[in-house]
């Protein structure tokens, strides 16, 4: 049996449940055995059927008032019992905050290995052979899983969604939590901005040091919105209170792959493109036909971006007034 | 209080990545080795709670060989006490959880700090196996850390947001940005680095959890088009002919 850690979230399954759904489910299939999914806290029966179009055909609910908010404690304890009960031989995680805050604790109660950044199903005819993301998307690693189970995490945006719908059951499993699982509660969430958030945007509209100053940054809010993606900027523009620490992009502040990347403004120094490069589709404007973002880009302007934005952002308006 | 502060030693952020012919491990040749930036922000948080008179003794640990001796040193030299290097190769994240967890118990730290991942394997599960081997409540990707009574309020970073955490403490918490500002080592404290002790500990028996079989580069990115200023609006369709915009 593979099971899913199937983390529901501000009223829905995000995206990167719904691949890791699609992994686990396929990777059941690839063993000969079914997929389940455990889910911890209130969510309705009605969202968790929604799993089984992507192939899980049984959800444990462990449903408890103390389990309304997560904590990571609590969380890994209520789905290491599930793996336990049903001698899960895989337990599949999204790489979010809370799927990778749980997963080593499930893996340590279940004696599993553990391995995050999964790019691809595992060759599973002698034992798990993985390839993981690794060096900040500068290498791939193979791995071989030393233990008999695993508990892994899918890199998001790196498998992608297929339905398979399945007949499925939901049924309630009895867990309470120990005392010691609320040492560390969140009291309270401060949301960043009501913007699209970064890890589960699709398209990014990112910009860096060439727009000269924040009182710039009408026309890259206005292309975002436009095609409905969120902004990211690089660090040097967040250091400076250009633009808030949260959109922070590179190997030391958020780490995304969008299906499209729009690099405006920005070099491409190494530690910037850390963070970005596994982006699917890469557009670079900048001025300097030398800097090194176009080398890792698909499409290249070497043009002034106060030129060739608002030109963008013309042509855009075109497309959508027709459509 | 104590704090034990976990330290990576890992390539540069500038490091081109290249590895040996056989395909099996990193060449480290000409390859500098730094402090993982993100278990930076918790030593040097750590070290402001000591400036602060909260905290007495900070403890550097990394597991590794011989060769880690001078990333230790640099943390020493930004400020730590001492420092603890497990004498074995770090092969992965279930061992060197294993390692700590093992030198860490029953040593009465408050605060055990690590980054939010390495740089270099990006794994990210050494703090929470730690966390889990010693049963302490765990904050992930925590970008601010102040102490209470006798615990701590911590923010953590989760989409959208963040949340505000009250803590017991002892408490793990992997660090990334926000925590605190990365140091330059001065002179003085480089003077004194090189007299602070740096006890070396034979490691305990673990079991593997992941063996690395080999490393491959992704595959190479075709060739740039490019369009010119005046053919912005030729960009514009080529996205929305691929179905992107
Ligand atoms: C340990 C460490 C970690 C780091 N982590 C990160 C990280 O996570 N993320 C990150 O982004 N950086 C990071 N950096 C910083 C990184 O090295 C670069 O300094 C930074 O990415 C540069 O930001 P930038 O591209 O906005 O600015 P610059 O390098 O100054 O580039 C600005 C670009 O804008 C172009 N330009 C200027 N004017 C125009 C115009 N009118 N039209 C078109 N183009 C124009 C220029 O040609 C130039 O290429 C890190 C550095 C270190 C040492």
């Amino acid at each position: 049996m593979v099971l899913l850690f199937a983390e529901y979230s501000d009223g829905h399954f995000k995206k990167a449940v719904l691949e890791a759904a699609t992994y686990a489910s396929d990777l059941a299939k690839s063993l000969g055995t079914t997929c389940a999914a455990v889910s911890v806290g209130a969510v309705s029966d009605e969202a968790l059927k929604t799993l089984s179009h992507y192939g899980v055909s049984k959800v444990y609910k462990i449903v408890d008032a103390k389990l309304d908010s997560f904590t990571n404690t609590a969380y890994a304890a209520a789905t290491a019992a599930v793996a336990i009960q049903t001698n899960a031989k895989a337990i599949i995680f999204a790489q979010t905050y809370n799927g990778r805050a749980v997963a080593p604790r499930v893996a340590i109660k279940i004696d599993a290995s553990a391995y995050s950044g999964v790019i691809q199903l595992p060759d599973t005819t002698n034992g798990f052979a993985s390839l993981r993301s690794a060096f900040s998307g500068k290498g791939i690693e193979a791995i071989q899983a030393g233990k008999e189970k695993v508990v892994i995490t899918i890199k998001t945006n790196s498998y992608h969604i297929t339905a398979n719908p399945v007949d499925c059951t939901l049924e309630n499993f009895a867990f309470s939590p120990a005392s010691t699982s609320f040492e560390a509660v969140a009291k309270e969430i401060v949301k960043a901005s009501e913007g699209i958030s970064l890890t589960e945007a699709e398209l990014v509209v990112s910009a860096g040091r060439g727009m000269k100053g924040p009182e710039n940054w009408g026309m890259i809010e206005e292309l975002a919105s436009l095609i409905g993606a969120a902004t990211a900027c690089s660090k040097p523009t967040a250091d400076m209170g250009w633009r808030p620490h949260h959109e922070h992009v590179g190997q030391t502040g958020i780490q995304i792959a969008p299906n499209l990347y729009i690099a405006i403004g920005i070099s491409g120094a190494i530690q910037h493109l850390a963070g970005v490069s596994s982006s699917k589709t890469i557009v670079v404007i900048n001025k300097d036909a030398e800097a090194p973002f176009f080398k890792i880009a698909d499409y290249g302007i070497v043009g002034d971006l106060f030129e060739v934005v608002p030109k963008i952002i013309a042509a855009i308006k075109k497309i959508k007034g027709k459509s | 209080m104590k704090i034990l502060v976990c330290i990576s030693h890992v390539p540069d952020t500038t490091t081109k990545i290249v590895f040996n012919q056989d395909g099996k491990s990193l060449n480290a040749s000409g390859v500098t080795f730094i402090i993982n930036p993100y278990d930076e922000f918790g030593l040097v948080r750590a070290i402001e709670f000591q400036e602060q008179g909260k905290a007495e003794q900070v403890t550097v640990i990394c597991v590794g060989g011989a060769e880690v001796e001078p990333t230790l040193r640099k943390a020493l030299a930004i400020g730590a006490n001492d420092a603890v290097r497990i004498n074995a190769n770090p092969t992965d994240a279930l061992f060197v959880a294993g390692q700590i967890a093992a030198y860490a118990k029953g040593k009465g730290f408050d605060i055990i700090f690590a980054g939010k991942e390495s740089i270099d394997y990006n794994g990210g599960m050494v703090p929470g196996m730690i966390a889990e081997m010693l049963e302490l409540p765990f904050v992930s990707f925590a970008t601010k850390m102040e102490l209470a009574g006798r615990g701590a309020v911590l923010r953590r970073e989760v989409d959208g947001g963040e949340e505000v955490i009250e803590s017991t403490l002892p408490v793990v918490v992997s660090c990334q940005k926000g925590m605190s500002e990365w140091r330059i080592p001065n002179m003085r404290g480089i003077m004194a680095s090189r007299t602070k002790p740096l006890l070396v500990v034979e490691p305990i028996s673990v079991a593997t959890g992941v063996q690395t079989s080999g490393y491959a580069y992704p595959s190479a990115k075709g060739s740039c088009v490019y369009f010119s200023t005046e053919e912005s609006e030729n960009l514009v369709n080529a996205l929305h002919n691929k179905g992107l915009i």
